[in-house]
């Protein structure tokens, strides 16, 4: 089997003892995106050279280092283009910022690279991270590893697909509203977007401030871990992230779920699942009890109003978040425009696609004088009504879990031109954000052959805790076992 | 046709027309760093977007992280205006597009500002005068758009941003003010207590402080407010005062034509001498304020502000009042000598230096701040310490030195930095104060100018200095004057009177 497709650990194990190197890794890494990202279209810009530059640093950083080298010491990893990398163009998938390459590093990619992990290129997402299948890309289409004519999930698609593809062992993405936690339930691996202020968004082209996070796609809870206690903790750059010290998740993580309570909200398995999620995730709930686990319904009453809540809060402070956008120091800008008017209008216009246009439209109207009352302020309120209810369910449950999608992957084009439809996908997610807890997404199982997730959420700061019960989670399910497309490709 | 706002006396419309003014100041603070970066808040001279940074280009993914010591500034100031500090303030983005504001918002304090309410006193000619202060809040400067001489025809405009990101506090008065003039008196206020804490250098000509305007007349009498005007961008205490009494002839007019006034927005024009109107907007600024997400609420603990509040330095009203009961100083004296920071520090350094109370005032205000403006310099930066001048004044009180031999050393002081007492004894310039020494020039002097001294005992008092000036000019100035007189009067002796 492919050292990519492999745990972390026993990559890492590897790499010291000497049975692989990271240049090897990585030049494996780079051979399957060559052999198979034409056909998925994972990755926006494979930086080649610096992957090789990095891996030989790795190397010679194992050699000297050993076994005191950072875990991810060597550990080729893919970054979703909203996160800036000095050197590397960076586009967050949308014209608007072709060509813009940033003269600084998003903390999490930095420290990432500051333990030795080589970053393979940019994964392709919607534009913007708005979107829930990728395909509001303004550069390409991702397929799903499992169904190519099927969407990954969005908005972080190309990091889920290279990661279920096994082009990269661990990916970067961002989680808005469930732009982790769908596309890893759609591709079938594990997903986990941290507590709000947990990992440090600078550097994050910005979504929407109050709810974007950084988080890891792996093929495990405990690879999941890993990345999460590297790119976790304080940063003075960003003034949301929290000061206190991120708990190492790697002692507790593989406690089991002997004893757990489980919540499992009333709310979301009574409405709307496809039959074949709900069957998915009513098996894996006999078996997390049968591993120990106690499930107990929980209420979380407010949770009807909170996908209505996120489209207006996400689209407002987005639609403030990309003014920047402006076509004056980066980006093509208008060319040929003569009057100030024309080249803002010129360059938004031909920059943005129609779902971000759609968003800035919507929360340019939601901030609007006469109308913010009605909409900012009463999405704020009902944020504080979705946050109360979680955290009066965590009083009485050590974890919730819940289906991650209410589908499995749609097919391409499907529910492009119905945006209420693909906003409807996360509405499982969504909550989570809102209340800012951190959550997983786990591969439950299939329905017809295509993946279905099981979401585990844990208060707010107990990041560690939401990581070994996916980890509990995931052992009681027995992993999926990825396609390996290479060897699909090649009969 | 309504008349000629110029052929209107402004004694003659203020008399039916009671102008209400309102200014909003915003004042640059004095932070090392700007608001929400790490560049230099004092960009002077530094070559266009050098002082800039991933933050305050508004690059995507960089974030803003809020300057403590701005904050710190701020309620400070709000606290010497006798604010309200609430507990809890936040920032919010103000939206809107512009070439100088790169985020295409800025981020501003809407709701909840740092400082909530106060007043500053004020003297206007004498009278006491007292203008409330609606809110201090914080905010970040815009960069600054350019257009080069030589670009003048050019079709495009230079954007610096330098400056964007700058922390800028915005105070806004209530309309309390009366005439352009209390409008001046206001500002001086103002700026003169911003230097004294220090948080704002209070240079209008280059911008860090900066000033606009609302005003509206109404009829003497009545209560209800007329349509404002707003005049923007008044930058010296002349522009406001000029601009203002401008807006009231001009509203004058039109109202005493009988036309409806409407609001606007109006600025200063040099060349026209007079305000004009700027490009009217359609609608209503929508501004879209939101709390910013990228910057958590500022929570202002109560031990913070009562330890900044202890912090505040003897504010310049207080000061005047102390250096009057102290000193024994006029109200005048005491007045200039407070304008500046500096200057009382200085002037107190100097008596407790030995120099006496009012002669050291007197000097300090008649002779230095003369002597120090033409240089474009401070007392502090004159280059002479208090120490020296109070050593000078110590020889003119004990009549060691003539005064004018003194004033021309002080000039001297200024300009080379020597010191003054040091001067005296290298030239030896101490005043003859010797009789003895004195009598020859005096008898000199009177054989010289027989007229003079016949015109003198005839009872003419004035042809005494000219006899007192040769023996001046004699011993080159050293000549103690007031002994010169008195061996005068004694040799010249006049009828007692009937
Ligand atoms: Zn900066």
């Amino acid at each position: 089997m492919s050292w990519l497709l492999r745990p972390l650990a026993e990559q890492a194990a590897a790499l010291r003892t000497g049975q692989v190197t990271s240049t090897a890794l990585v030049e494996e890494a780079l051979g399957r995106i060559a052999q198979l990202d034409g056909a998925l279209g994972a990755f926006l810009r494979v930086t080649v050279d610096l992957a090789r530059r990095q891996a030989a640093e790795a190397d010679r950083r194992l050699a000297v280092e050993g076994e005191g080298a950072p875990d991810l010491c060597g550990i080729p990893v893919a970054i979703k283009d909203v996160l800036c990398t000095e050197g590397v163009e960076t586009t967050a998938a949308s014209r608007i910022l072709a060509g813009f390459v940033p003269p600084y590093t998003a903390t999490a990619v930095r420290r990432l690279a500051e333990a030795g992990a080589v970053s393979l290129g940019k994964c392709n997402c919607d534009e913007f991270a708005m979107g829930s299948s990728t395909e509001n890309s303004a550069y390409q289409l991702t397929r799903n590893p499992h169904a190519p004519d099927r969407v990954p999930g969005g908005s972080s698609g190309g990091s889920a697909a290279a990661v279920a593809a096994g082009l990269a062992p661990a990916a970067l993405g961002t989680d808005t509203g469930g732009s982790i936690r769908q596309p890893a339930a759609l591709c079938g691996v594990v997903g986990f977007k941290p507590t709000y202020g947990r990992v440090s968004r600078y550097g994050l082209i910005a979504f929407a401030s109050s709810l974007d996070q950084v988080g890891p796609f792996t093929r495990t809870g405990g690879d999941a871990a890993r990345i999460y206690r590297t790119i976790a903790g304080p940063d003075p750059r960003d003034a949301t992230c929290s000061p206190r010290p991120v708990e190492d998740p790697m002692p507790t993580l593989e406690l089991g779920l002997e004893g757990l309570r489980l919540g499992v909200p009333a709310e979301y398995v009574a409405s709307g699942l496809e039959p074949g999620v709900q069957r998915v995730f009513e098996a894996a709930c006999q078996r997390l009890v049968a591993a120990g686990a106690q499930l107990e319904p929980v209420s979380l009453p407010s949770t009807r109003y909170a996908l209505a809540a996120y489209y207006v809060i996400a689209p407002a402070e987005a639609s403030s978040n990309l003014a920047r956008m402006d076509g004056l120091r980066f980006g093509p800008g208008r060319p040929g425009a003569v009057t100030l008017r024309e080249q803002l209008e010129g360059a938004r216009h031909l920059g943005f696609g129609p779902e971000v246009r759609r968003r800035i439209m919507l929360g340019t109207y939601a901030l609007s004088r006469g109308y913010y009352d009605a909409y900012y302020r009463r999405a704020q309120q009902v944020r504080t009504l979705v946050a109360q209810d979680f955290h009066r369910a965590f009083a009485g449950v050590d974890a919730i879990i819940a289906p991650t999608s209410p589908t499995v992957a749609f097919r391409l084009g499907e529910r492009l031109s119905d945006p209420l439809a693909m906003y409807q996908s996360d509405v499982l997610t969504v909550p989570f954000s809102l209340a800012g807890v951190p959550a997983a997404s786990v591969p439950a199982g299939l329905a017809d052959g295509l993946p279905v997730g099981l979401q585990v959420a844990a208060p707010a700061f107990a990041d560690a805790h939401c990581l070994r019960v996916a980890r509990g989670v995931e052992r009681a399910l027995g992993v999926a076992e990825p396609p390996d497309l290479a060897r699909r490709a090649a009969p | 046709m309504s008349p000629n706002p110029a052929t209107i006396d402004l004694a003659r419309a203020v008399e039916r027309w009671e102008p209400v003014i309102g200014l909003e100041v915003h004042a640059q603070c004095t932070t090392r760093s700007k608001m929400f970066c790490g560049c230099r808040a004092d960009y002077a001279g530094l070559a266009p977007n050098t002082n800039t940074c991933p933050t305050c280009l508004g690059l995507p993914g960089a974030l803003p992280v809020a300057n403590g010591e701005a904050i710190r500034m701020t309620v400070l100031t709000g606290l010497a205006l006798q604010s309200q500090i609430p507990p809890r303030s936040k920032f919010d983005r103000k939206n809107y597009f512009y070439p100088d504001l790169p985020k295409g918002y800025q981020i501003s304090q809407f709701d909840l500002p740092l400082c909530v309410g106060g007043w500053l006193e004020f003297e206007v000619a004498g009278v006491e005068r007292a203008v409330r202060i609606t809110r201090v809040h914080l905010e970040e400067d815009a960069g600054k758009l350019v257009h080069p001489a030589e670009l003048h025809r050019a079709d495009f405009s230079l954007v610096d941003l330098n400056r964007a990101g700058v922390p800028l506090m915005e105070i806004v008065g209530e309309p309390d003010l009366r005439s352009p003039q209390e409008a001046r008196a206001y500002l001086v206020a103002l700026r003169q207590l911003l230097l004294y804490l220090g948080v704002c250098d209070g240079n209008m000509e280059e911008g860090s402080l900066r000033c606009d305007a609302n005003i509206s007349l109404r009829p003497r009498g009545t209560e209800a407010l007329g349509a404002r005007t707003e005049v923007k961008n008044l930058n010296s205490f002349r522009i406001l005062q000029r601009a203002l009494e401008q807006e009231v002839l001009r509203q004058a007019a039109r109202l005493e034509a009988g036309e409806t006034l409407h609001p606007e927005t109006r600025g200063w024009s040099e060349a026209e001498a007079t305000t004009v109107a700027q490009r009217s907007k359609e609608e209503a600024d929508d501004y879209r304020y939101f709390p910013d997400p990228d910057l958590p609420p500022i929570v202002l603990e109560p031990a913070f502000v009562d330890a900044l509040r202890g912090e505040l330095p003897e504010l310049p009203r207080a000061r005047a009042l102390r250096l009057r009961q102290t000193h024994g100083l006029s109200a005048e004296e005491a007045r200039q000598l407070t304008q500046l920071p500096g200057e009382a520090d200085y002037f107190e350094r100097t008596v407790s230096a030995g120099a006496p109370a009012t002669l050291a005032a007197n000097w300090q205000v008649n002779e230095l701040a003369g002597l120090c403006q033409r240089a474009h310099r401070t007392v502090e930066s004159s280059g002479l310490p208090p120490e020296r001048l109070a050593a000078l004044l110590h020889l003119v009180d004990s009549r060691a030195v003539s005064a004018p031999t003194a004033k021309e050393l002080l000039a001297e002081a200024i300009a080379s930095g020597a010191d003054p007492a040091d001067l005296v004894e290298v030239r030896g310039l101490r005043q003859v104060s010797d009789e003895g020494a004195l009598a020859e020039a005096v008898d000199r002097s009177i054989a010289a100018q027989p007229k003079a001294a016949r015109d003198y005992q005839a009872g003419n008092d004035r042809a005494l200095g000219a006899l007192v000036g040769q023996v001046m000019a004699a011993t080159r100035g050293r000549a103690d004057a007031r002994i010169v007189t008195r061996l005068l009067q004694a040799r010249l002796p006049r009828d007692p009177g009937p």
